[in-house]
């Protein structure tokens, strides 16, 4: 087996940020798995992308750890980093208001929100990446949450590179109320867009992942990936068992439970992630080869399409018959911060 | 204290309002087109799995126009209720929808939508169903209508299982229903630790009609002078006249004489959600110090 890691590099904290008070590796030198107890050589464990040698369970990872870990050398460039929470409720529970809540959450996770997107390559395959952070708020989907992936969704549907979001979150963000909700439908909506331009969207599944983000963007992809173990559902256990007054079935609501009741595509090792994504990136890569030069053979008779040279090289055809508008991928790069 | 006339000296507290928009004799979907609605025939089934009672669904003649009627449907009492599981759809509830929807699609009818929700069903079944997958596709679904679609949220909007058929071009909101992320009692058990603390969860929510109407969120709020359950008839009268209204503005875009209204009505529905949100965000200005953009 081809080792995860491309770079012979192990396990190491990714670039660090301004704002970054300390990396997220422990610095104790034993670990004990959570599952199996087994008391474990931490480095070891940062070598196995933190899978417990023993038993295979996927400790849970930061989002600029899966990034740094799934992600070509140096080929990560962020989006939106300036886009930052609000509280227009004027929430405040027994805890305080949400505004300190942020201010303590920021400076505790070093992260300004929950999702963290931007613009990597994977075995050389471009793609938009979005990755939620469960540390920063259970990594709830909130405003900037929704904006951000909206934004990453229109980029990727705009250059026509396949769309990864790595999602992980306990639901909907309760402080910031109906807003929160109505990003479930703000990035389904993006997504249709995208899938109407025919760019792919792959989603992996990490543990936990629970109400509003798995019941919008995460489960509408077109290929659904889990991390083994992983629990993914609707409501919480607890709540169900609270209601129901019902013991749950063994292994409910896991990975493997999602896989036999037909719900997910794949359950994906993540020591095997970037080698799955990237055979299948090149399915998809194949596959819009062809519709392109489908395309560019239409524009050879001009009855059928409409085509049109932008400033930027930007190629549009347009083929009426079949209703399909497709963008080709501009010669030039947008230039600017949010590249 | 009893709620059944409005003292104008003391609004009603969001918590009033919680306990209205669950009032077992609050009108339901069904009673709003029984009232408003000719000709109804209700379409029943996922054909997958089963028919759901909690979300209910059809054809029905609504002044010159055939629509399809989507709703959660509450019962009014415990009979009706355990029959129609509260109405708390299950799986196969949003399954039936959106193969209605489509339907609706199909035949370019304008879909109308009642919500009136705790939720989606918690189960077990549920669970291994696919209740989030089921919501999420139903979330798709309407994102993708190139037809009109209006929703009422005339009780209880509660949460994803509410938005799974409030994905519209207009949302509209009786004055004593509520429209929330999770509900109060839910709120307060995880963000204070005491479910007894709802009143105040229902405050801080903001999950008022008004409310959402200055967050630009609701388009329209319904006048309920006198509470639904007190004046049934006269509350669904006047949802009718608003959706009637509503309706008319989007048909005026739908027919504006390009062919492209159907798209141009998935387009604003897709404008519509894409600018709810509350963010900051810093410009950096060339040179200077970075200037701060508050939207909305």
């Amino acid at each position: 087996m081809r080792s995860f890691f491309h770079r012979h590099g192990k396990f190491q904290p990714i670039a660090p940020h301004d704002d970054r008070e300390e990396s997220h590796i422990p610095d104790d030198l034993w670990v004990k798995c959570h599952r199996c107890n087994e008391l474990l050589y931490s480095k070891e464990l940062e070598d196995r992308a933190r899978v417990c040698p023993k038993c295979g369970y996927h400790f849970r990872l930061r989002a600029r750890e899966r990034i740094f870990l799934l992600s070509d050398d140096g080929t990560f460039h962020e989006w939106d980093r300036a886009v930052s929470p609000r509280d227009p409720l004027e929430f405040a529970d027994s805890g305080g208001s949400y505004t300190e809540k942020l201010a303590r959450t920021r400076q505790k996770s070093g992260e300004r929100e929950a999702l963290i997107t931007g613009r990597a390559t994977i075995c050389d395959h471009r793609v938009a990446l979005a990755v939620c952070d469960f540390d920063f708020l259970g990594a709830s989907m909130g405003s900037v949450f929704g904006e951000k992936l909206v934004r990453t969704v229109e980029r990727a549907a705009e250059r026509r590179i396949p769309l990864v979001t790595i999602s992980a979150s306990g639901g909907a963000r309760m402080h910031e109320g109906l807003f929160s909700l109505m990003q479930m439908a703000k990035t389904v909506s993006a997504l249709a867009q995208l899938g109407r331009a025919g760019v792919p969207h792959i989603a992996l599944l990490t543990d936990p992942c629970y109400g509003g983000v798995t019941a919008s963007f995460a489960t509408v992809a077109d290929v659904v990936l889990a991390e083994p173990g992983a629990l993914i559902g609707f409501a919480g256990p607890r709540v169900i068992e609270q209601i129901t007054k019902q013991k749950l079935p063994e292994g409910f609501q896991t990975a493997e439970f999602l896989l036999a009741h037909g719900m997910i595509d794949l359950i994906a090792e993540r020591t095997m992630l970037r080698s799955t994504l990237s055979s299948m990136l090149a399915h998809y890569a194949r596959a819009d080869a062809r519709q392109q030069a489908r395309l560019a053979r239409h524009a050879e008779r001009p009855e059928d399409v409409a085509l049109t040279l932008t400033e930027n090289g930007l190629v549009a055809a347009h083929v009426p018959a079949l209703g399909i508008v497709s963008h080709h991928e501009p010669v030039i790069e947008r230039v600017g911060m949010d590249d | 204290m009893t709620l059944t006339e409005r003292d104008v000296a003391s609004p009603l507290s969001a918590w009033d309002r919680v306990k209205l928009a669950r009032h077992p004799q609050r009108p339901h979907t069904l009673d709003y087109v029984s009232e408003l609605m000719e000709d109804f025939v209700e379409l029943h089934g996922d054909r997958t799995y089963g028919d759901d009672q909690a979300l209910v669904g059809g054809l029905a003649r609504f002044g010159e126009r055939t629509v399809l009627i989507l709703g959660h449907q509450k019962g009014t009492n415990t009979r009706e209720n355990i029959s129609h599981n509260f109405g708390m759809p299950r799986p196969e509830g949003y399954r039936k929808a959106e193969r209605l929807l489509r339907h609706a699609a199909k035949f370019g009818m304008p879909v109308v939508t009642f919500i009136d929700t705790p939720g989606a069903d918690p189960g077990i079944g549920s669970e291994e169903r696919g209740q989030a997958t089921a919501i999420a596709q139903s979330l798709m679904t309407m994102a993708e209508l190139t037809v009109p679609v209006v929703a009422v949220v005339i009780g209880e909007g509660g949460s994803g299982g509410a938005l799974a058929i409030g994905v519209a071009n207009r949302i509209l909101m009786l004055e004593n229903a509520i429209y929330a992320v999770a509900s109060p009692e839910g709120c307060a058990a995880i963000l204070w630790k005491d479910a007894a603390k709802a009143p105040e969860a229902a405050e801080t929510m903001r999950i008022t009609a008004h409310e959402l109407h200055r967050f630009r969120i609701v388009d329209d709020v319904i006048a309920e002078p006198v509470p639904a359950h007190e004046q049934p008839r006269e509350t669904m009268l006047a949802v009718g006249r608003a959706l009637t209204r509503h309706l008319d503005e989007l048909d005026a875009v739908l027919f504006s004489g390009n062919a492209r209204g159907p798209d141009q009505i998935r387009e604003d529905r897709h404008t519509k959600f894409r600018r709810i949100g509350a963010w900051r965000e810093e410009i950096r200005r060339e040179g200077g110090l970075p200037a701060e953009l508050i939207i909305p």
